[in-house]
């Protein structure tokens, strides 16, 4: 049958070659999830990151950063979030950014005051090759939030090869241009000693992959020295001793002092 | 007379209208002072040959304020205080270069504008007109009725000439664009921009400058003036960047550009300059990139307002909400802020979002001086299993005296959030009751 082959090259065509698909990877940095991933996730894409539930923003917004940070390489980001997001979550603080990795001076804070103009923003930044990602951060579902909208920032971000990670808050997962689309819930940290609370840590799952992949959940814990992540174990019960340094000071208190 | 209408007098509505007739004095020359409570002066000099001559000017003047219904008087002299005592009580339209003194001779002294007392004592002397006060020698007149009369008089009889201080200084560079039949499409309006800003841009390199603002005035035909105004990071000339800027800005626009029945003129003004030599990029790339984003931030600015596009800037303090400020990103300087380095192998010790102001929450302490073991925030109640600190931070009492002093607690919920909690006060020392609060939120 040779149209049908006609048909399927065309097709092919259309949907760029699997090599262009597979092109510009960036992994977690944690051989369990990259395997699982076959290397990571697209750079120069839409990502999407649900908030498994209201109370999970902080740690959807954590983990958007991560994945911002390990898509930009040392390039700049922007993070485009509506303004009432500072009243309900608080606003974004630059010691806290520079304590999970990242540089406060390269990072452009863009605050319109309706999904609309954060969706523009976005679009803006995609567009800006010297943007290593951007992320915008949306509360709830939005009407100019559609299968429209996020193939046009799709579409733009492969064009410069911005990363896009939109940060999905109070809204149920929906069908979207999206190359990955993952929900994210805080999970208890490894506790240091003297049950202090340890790196951050998230309970992932891969809702949805483009190219087919089948949803899987993960626990990670974000290593902000080397901006990657780490499988976190599984156990709460054991407290990990630090390599580096006796379990407990010599003398210590009952408590880890902090400053 | 049962038809008259009467209205208190409302100083203020005719300010206001009076600096919008300064506005649309504007199209005539870019020097435009106000002379309250009623008045305009206008400096045309090298300005009348646009209109077909100084008589050509007066009457459009005259024209486009009365099609508004307005009663108006116009006089064109040598120097502002003869135009101006000459269009409230003379009868020439345009005195002829150096006939101020000739002309403004039969005007009542009145034109002289003094005070009351100063004019009574003029009448008591028999002076009654500017003709009588000319010919006396000045040093008697300024010995008996005070220096201000002889200045006056002096600036009046055309022989003291000062310059006006206009309304708004004039721009490095202006351009303009003409239209015979008034233009409403936004494809018209954004075609005479385009050709503005290349003749603006040609201007710019010829003196080796770039602009920082851009002005853009749109005159409609009845008088009314908008002027939209953007602002570049960096100084620039480069045309396409300045209108993608206009078309984000008068995108954005609250209340539309309204060409009512058409614009006749479109101006595009400099006000702010800055050397600009001709540049080319390096091989690496780097200073292209940096332009880039300095156009991205441009053009955020212009579409979202320069108050939502920010950039973090630190500040040596150890108080949390002013270590890191959120401000306009082009007055940040991009100079990297010397941040504490933290030990390898931590977990981030300040959280990801910060409240300001902390959110107050109820507590279950598990002692004075520890960490809480339930708390409330939001109506939900959080069972503590992971705590670290405190840190104590104290207030600045140089800035604001009595500040509580601050023990602040990471704590880490049963369902793995992580929060940044503190309890104000010492306890017993600064208060009996210490307050709990919620600072930031971890990742």
């Amino acid at each position: 049958m040779p149209d049908l082959s006609a048909l399927r090259r065309a097709i092919s065509a259309l949907e760029r070659s699997s090599a262009c698909e597979r092109g510009d990877l960036f992994g977690f940095g944690a051989p369990e999830i990259d395997g699982a991933l076959g290397g990571g996730i697209r750079r120069g894409a839409l990502h999407e990151v649900y908030a498994r539930k209201e109370t999970d923003s902080a740690a959807a917004s954590g983990f958007g950063l991560c994945l911002a940070l390990r898509a930009a390489r040392d390039r700049p980001l922007v993070w485009a979030r509506q303004d009432f997001l500072d009243l309900e979550t608080g606003a974004l603080h630059g010691a806290g950014i520079a304590a999970f990795g990242g540089d406060p001076a390269k990072i452009l804070v863009v605050r319109p005051g309706d999904a609309a103009g954060v969706l523009r923003a976005a679009g803006e930044a995609a567009r800006c090759p010297a943007i290593g990602a951007a992320l915008l951060e949306v509360w709830g579902a939005p009407k100019t939030l559609d299968l429209k909208a996020s193939r046009r920032l799709g579409l733009a971000s492969e064009k410069s090869g911005v990363t896009l990670v939109m940060i999905r808050r109070a809204a149920a997962p929906e069908p979207s241009a999206a190359q990955s689309r993952w929900s994210v819930a805080a999970a208890v940290s490894t506790a240091l000693q003297d049950n202090a609370p340890g790196r951050p840590a998230f309970d992932i799952e891969l809702l949805r992959h483009r190219s087919g992949l089948p949803p899987r959940a993960f626990r990670l814990e974000w290593d902000r020295d080397s901006l990657s992540f780490a499988a976190a174990p599984l156990s709460r019960s054991v407290a990990a001793v630090p390599a580096d340094r006796p379990a407990r000071p010599a003398g210590g208190g009952l408590r880890r002092r902090a400053g | 007379m049962p038809g008259l209408i009467a209205r208190d007098h409302e100083p203020d509505e005719d300010a206001a209208l009076l600096a919008r007739f300064a506005e649309a004095a504007d199209r005539w020359t870019p020097l435009v002072a106000l002379d309250p409570p009623h008045g305009l002066v206008l400096d045309v000099t090298g300005c009348a040959h646009l209109f077909g001559g100084e008589a050509g000017l007066r009457d459009d003047v005259l024209k486009r304020f009365r099609t508004g219904g307005f009663s108006i008087r116009a006089c064109l002299a040598g120097t502002p205080d003869a135009a101006k005592a000459l269009a409230r009580f003379g009868r020439v339209a345009i005195v002829p270069t150096g006939g101020e003194a000739a002309a403004v001779r039969p005007l009542p002294i009145a034109a002289l504008r003094l005070e009351e007392v100063e004019r009574a004592a003029l009448s008591l002397a028999g002076l009654k007109r500017i003709g009588d006060l000319a010919d006396i020698a000045s040093a008697p007149l300024a010995a008996r009725f005070g220096e201000e009369l002889s200045s006056r008089l002096r600036r009046v009889l055309g022989r003291d000439d000062i310059r006006i201080t206009p309304l708004r200084p004039p721009p490095a560079v202006r351009v303009e664009k003409r239209f015979a039949e008034p233009i409403a499409h936004q494809e018209a309006i954004e075609s005479a921009l385009g050709e503005l800003a290349s003749r603006a841009a040609a201007l710019l390199e010829e003196t080796g400058r770039g602009g920082r603002r851009f002005e853009a005035g749109f005159f409609r035909t009845d008088g009314a003036v908008r002027r939209i105004a953007v602002e570049t990071g960096r100084p620039s000339r480069d045309v396409r960047a300045v209108l993608r800027l206009f078309r984000e800005r008068l995108d954005a626009l609250a209340d539309p550009l309204d060409p009512g029945f058409g614009f006749d003129i479109v101006r595009l003004a400099v006000p702010t300059v800055e050397p600009l030599g001709q540049t080319q990029p390096g091989l690496d790339g780097k200073a292209v990139e940096e332009d880039e984003l300095s156009d991205l931030v441009d053009r955020l600015a212009a579409r979202f307002g320069a108050e939502r596009v920010l950039r973090f800037s630190a500040a040596d303090t150890h108080d949390p909400a002013r270590a890191s400020r959120l401000a306009p990103a082009p007055a940040v300087s991009r100079r990297e802020a010397a941040r504490p380095e933290q030990e390898a192998g931590e977990p981030p010790l300040r959280p990801l979002q910060l409240f300001e102001p902390p959110q107050p929450i109820e507590t279950l302490a598990e002692a004075p001086d520890g960490p809480p073991l339930r708390f409330r925030w939001r109506r939900a109640l959080h069972r503590v299993v992971h705590a670290e600190g405190p840190e104590r931070i104290a207030g600045e009492w140089w800035r604001a005296p009595n500040q509580p002093t601050r023990d602040y607690y990471r704590v880490e919920d049963d369902e793995g959030r992580r929060f940044w909690l503190y309890r104000a006060g010492l306890y017993e020392r600064e208060t009996a009751r210490p307050r709990w609060y919620l600072h930031g939120l971890f990742a």
